[in-house]
Order: structure tokens, then sequence, then C-alpha cells
């Protein structure tokens, strides 16, 4: 294991932000630390990072006890969401400053920096200030900066926060791209759903200080622990007192088996999808379903249908809730 | 109509408050040409006070740099029991007089004062020396780094030196390296107030001092005394040389500002 953390608690006056919270991240791996903002996911990467005490429970890096060790000794890469440049230094003089610190001889400092920026491609940019730079780019120099120590362990809070959507969507393709090339054990925290099944093999959702799931993206995708992370993971509407995903429902203008009567109050064509728009008992709900499959049921409000979860597909019971 | 009648105002205000008085000196101390101006300044009595006023106005900057740093990390970065009280206490200087602040060191360094005796005794003499007045314009140039620094440390923030130790950089280097780099402009701007607050001292300094003629006697003690003496020439070229200094300042402090 890359990462243990182990029964860690944290409060920030007498507003508890992580509460026995365990993880374990593997050597190579690209985790995602999703879920909503306060939920303590910054917290504990600070606290992994050495930025922040634990109150309580420990942090083992690669297999050395790291909880009192200070940032300094535990060799961790750290990227900030608002990047963090050293804003008097050259890009160049950026990316060096942990082998500076290291002392290591100039002419290998040049060659791993000179490495370094074409693999986030700002090589031509060495000489510039990050005031010179776009966000994208000063975030891919901070990248760069954090991967020259060789570190243990690569961190990133909320990397692409900062970003527009078009640069955000760039950036973690190529995120994900860059890892399967260098390996080093990346987590980096995110609280947006699409960025963490998009580009992490494994997703930690934390909530309220807690661990609600740990799996990969299908696993906490298709196979939610609880209805807070079937919300948080992707779209939801409520069928006859169960959580379902809005394209796992069938739909049908005839009764059929198990099925729920409902009106239909609204039809929404977003392209491909067509968004049917529901009453059922009272309360909205709503289906996804294709543009021909739309086209061949003929739909239009005032119609009464016939909808049920599709057999295979995974729903959650409310009532217990 | 109205625009030029109150730019009218705001220009004869400063001419009768500022240009006036300020030319009338150079006027007066250029009047007969420049041989008595450089007669006036290179007497042993006025380099004297040259000497003692540089030499006092260095060591009170060089202690506020110091200390100034120090307390602005210490305001913005830490947080402790007593922080607002220190805050506030910084500022005191500036709304107590001089003359106060003068007072108050002889009664605590005094020759019969506890700690003036103690000092004396083991052959440190702190009022009507060198020392005593250091520590009175330390004390009314206090707030000039601190306020000038804690806005620009605050907007700086503290994830680059964050970034920095993650990079495994000590305090230390991360404060040499990053924090003092990002702070330099504004430092400067603090250290030039300093200076010229330090150069221009009056009060403190004249009740701490005793105005020893040729010992304790810094430019702005000399001005006083010539002119007391009827030696106006003297007082005038002084008066001239302390103004220039402070409009050298007041330029360096434009150059800086903007930056900062």
């Amino acid at each position: 294991m890359a990462i243990e953390v182990r029964d860690v608690n944290k409060s920030f006056g007498t507003t508890p932000v992580l509460r026995d919270v365990s993880i374990d991240v593997e050597s190579g791996s690209l985790t995602a630390l999703l879920g909503p903002s306060g939920g303590g996911k910054s917290t504990l990467l600070r606290v992994i990072a050495g930025l922040e005490q634990p109150d309580t429970g420990t942090v083992h890096i690669s297999g050395v006890d790291a909880t009192r060790l200070s940032p300094q000794r535990r060799n961790v890469g750290f990227v900030f969401q608002h990047y963090a440049a050293f804003k008097h230094l050259t890009v160049f003089r950026n990316v060096a400053f942990g082998l500076e610190i290291r002392k290591r001889p100039k002419a290998d400092i040049r060659k791993r920096v000179m490495e370094l920026l074409e693999l986030v491609h700002l090589e031509q940019m060495a000489d510039r200030y990050p005031a010179q730079l776009s966000g994208g780019q000063r975030q891919r120099m901070a990248l760069a900066r954090a991967l020259a120590v060789e570190p243990e362990v690569l961190l990133l809070d909320e990397p692409f926060g900062a970003l527009d959507a078009q640069v955000r969507k760039e950036l973690r393709t190529w995120l994900r791209r860059l890892h399967d090339e260098v390996h080093v054990t990346t987590v980096f925290v995110t609280h947006d759903q699409e960025e963490a099944i998009e580009v992490a093999d494994t997703i930690v959702v934390l909530a309220g200080g807690r661990v609600e799931q740990v799996g990969s993206p299908a696993e906490v995708y298709d196979n939610p622990a609880n209805p807070f992370v079937m919300r948080f993971l992707g779209p939801v509407t409520e069928i006859g007192g169960n959580l379902v995903r809005p394209h796992d429902i069938e739909i049908s203008a005839d009764p059929q088996e198990g099925g729920t009567a409902a009106t239909v109050s609204r039809i929404v064509r977003l392209g491909f999808e067509v968004r049917v728009e529901l009453r059922i008992d009272g309360k909205d709900a709503w289906v996804q379903v294709t543009r021909s499959f739309a086209d061949q049921l003929g739909l239009k409000p005032g119609d009464t249908v016939s909808v049920r979860p599709n057999p295979g597909a995974r729903s959650l019971a409310l009532a217990a809730v | 109509m109205a625009k030029y009648g109150l730019r009218t105002i705001a220009i004869a205000y400063l001419f009768f408050l500022l240009v006036l008085p300020v030319g009338l000196i150079i006027w007066r101390t250029f009047g007969d040409g420049l041989q008595p101006v450089v007669d006036a300044l290179s007497s042993p009595s006025a380099v004297h006070a040259f000497q003692v006023t540089l030499t006092v106005a260095l060591w009170a900057v060089a202690a506020n740099t110091v200390f100034g740093i120090g307390t602005a990390v210490l305001l913005v970065r830490h947080s402790f029991p007593g922080k607002r009280l220190l805050n506030a206490l910084i500022d005191l200087p500036m709304a107590v007089s001089p003359v106060v602040v003068g007072l108050a060191l002889i009664l605590v360094y005094g020759k019969f004062a506890p700690v003036g005796g103690l000092l004396e005794s083991w052959g440190i003499q702190i009022i009507f020396s060198t020392p005593g007045m250091v520590l009175a314009t330390v004390f009314v140039a206090l707030p000039l780094v601190v306020r000038a620094v804690v806005p620009v440390l605050e907007e700086l923030g503290d994830e680059q030196e964050q970034a920095a130790h993650t990079l495994g950089a000590s305090r230390l280097q991360a404060f040499l390296r990053i924090t003092l780099p990002g702070i330099r402009w504004a430092l400067a701007y603090g250290i030039v107030l300093c200076l010229a607050r330090s150069l221009g001292e009056y009060g403190a300094v004249a009740v701490v001092s005793g105005r020893l003629v040729d010992q304790t006697q810094t430019l702005t003690l000399f001005v006083e005394e010539r002119f007391q003496n009827f030696d106006q020439p003297a007082a005038f070229a002084a008066a001239t040389a302390l103004a220039l200094i402070a409009v050298i300042t007041l330029l360096l402090t434009k150059l800086l500002r903007p930056k900062g």
C-alpha cells in the first residue's frame, strides 16, 4: 500500500471534519476523493500531505509512519487548486525549486527540469513568469514542480477547479494519460462525479467527514452503498418508493406488469436524449430515453403511461432511510 | 465653475501650508549663494550632528525591520491569545506624543530609575546617550514596517509557503526563498518610511538626548539649537538638508509603491 490512513479524526474548533476515516491507496493507482464541498476531502488530502495534523489516527506512506512527520520530510508532491505558483520565479526555477533545496548538481537539475517541462508541454515557456501563463499552463507547471522531487505519492487538491470547462476536460484526459506514463501513486480531490468517473480507477466517496463508499467507478455508480452515494454519482429519480437512475426505467403506453401509472407533464428534447417528465401520485419523476424511442412512443403532455425499473438495474428502496 | 473654485482653494491651501514655508527656507538658504551653505554644513558641529542622526536612524531602522517582519508574520500567519491586543499596541506610538515617549523612557532607563540604575552599574548608559536615542526612535517609528508588510503578507496567502514545505523546504528556507521575495517591495516601502521618520524625529529624541551639543545632537536638534542662537544660515542650511532627504525618500516611496 502506498498510503494507509487509519481511524483519522480531525476537528476545526468544535466542528468535526473527519470522523474515523480509514482508507488504503494502492501503489501506482489513481484515486479520487469525491464528495460535496465541506465533506472533508480536502482536509483528508492535507492530512496525508502533513499540512494538517490529525487529532487522532495514523497516516502511513510507503509503510513508514508519517503521522508526526512534517510535510518537508514526507516526500509527497502537492498541487493546489489555485496553483500556488512562486510568482517571483520563472517557470524553470519553479520546477527546479525542490531540486535546488536538495542541492542537486546544476547540470542534473537542468536536465531533469527540461525533461519535466517537455512532459507537461511547457518547454517553450521555461523563461516566462507564472503571471504570463494561462490557468491551464500554470497548473501543468505546478504538476511538473511536484513531480520534480520524485514524490512517493502525488496529491492534487481540486486541481482543475479554477479552470474553465473546456480546459478542465482537456486537462483531465491529459492527467489520465500522464498517470499511465509516470505511474506515480496519485490521489486527487474533486466534487465533480464525472471527473472522478472519467479519470480515477478508484473512487472514495466522502461526505460529512465519513467514508461512504470505496470502489471502482463502475462499482460506485452501479452498486451505490446508500441513497446519498447514488444521488451524488449520477442522476436519480423516484419511482414507487425506489431510487432509480432515469435511464434504467422502462416506459410504455400500455399497462405493464409491476408498472406504475404516471402522467406525462412535459417532454424536453436535449439532442440525442429526451427527458420525459412525469407526475406519479402527485410527485415529480423523470425518465431518460433516446430520441428514436420517444418518437416511436409518440408521447405528448397529458398522456398516461406505465413505468417500471429496468429488471437488470439496481434500485435502492427509500423506505429504510 | 465650481470645479475651478475647488481647485483654487486646494492649491491656495497647499501653497500657504507647504509650498510657501518650504520655498522660503530654500530661498533663504541659498539667498547668499552656495558657499555659506557649504560652510554651515561642514562645520564640526553640523558634521557631528549628521553622524549622530545617521547612527541613530540606521540602528532604529535595523531594529524596526527585524521586529517589523517578525511581528507581521506573527500577526498574519499565527493565532495566539493576546493577538488583538498586540495588534492594537503596535499602533500606540502613532497616538502617543513623542514627548511622552521620551519621558516614559527616562522613567524606566534614567540614572535614578531601577532598570536604568542597574544598567548604569554595569557601565551601560541609556539616557543622554545613543542607546536612549535609538530606543526613542525605534518606539516612534515602530508601526511603519509592520503596517506596510501586513496587508501584502495577507494577500500573498500561505499556499506558496506550504508548496515550498511539501517540496522539502524548511521554515527558514521557505521564508528566505518564498516569503521574503513576495513581500520585498512592501518591505522596502516600510523601511524607507521608517528611515524618513527616524531621520526627522525631534520630540522623543529631544527629551532623552539631553541635547548635548557635539555629543547627542541630531540634525533636527541642531536646526533648533542654531535657530535659537541666531545662527540662521546654519539652521536654514541644515533644515534644507533635512527637507531634501525627505523629498528623496518621498520619491523613493513613489517608486516603490506601485509594485507593492
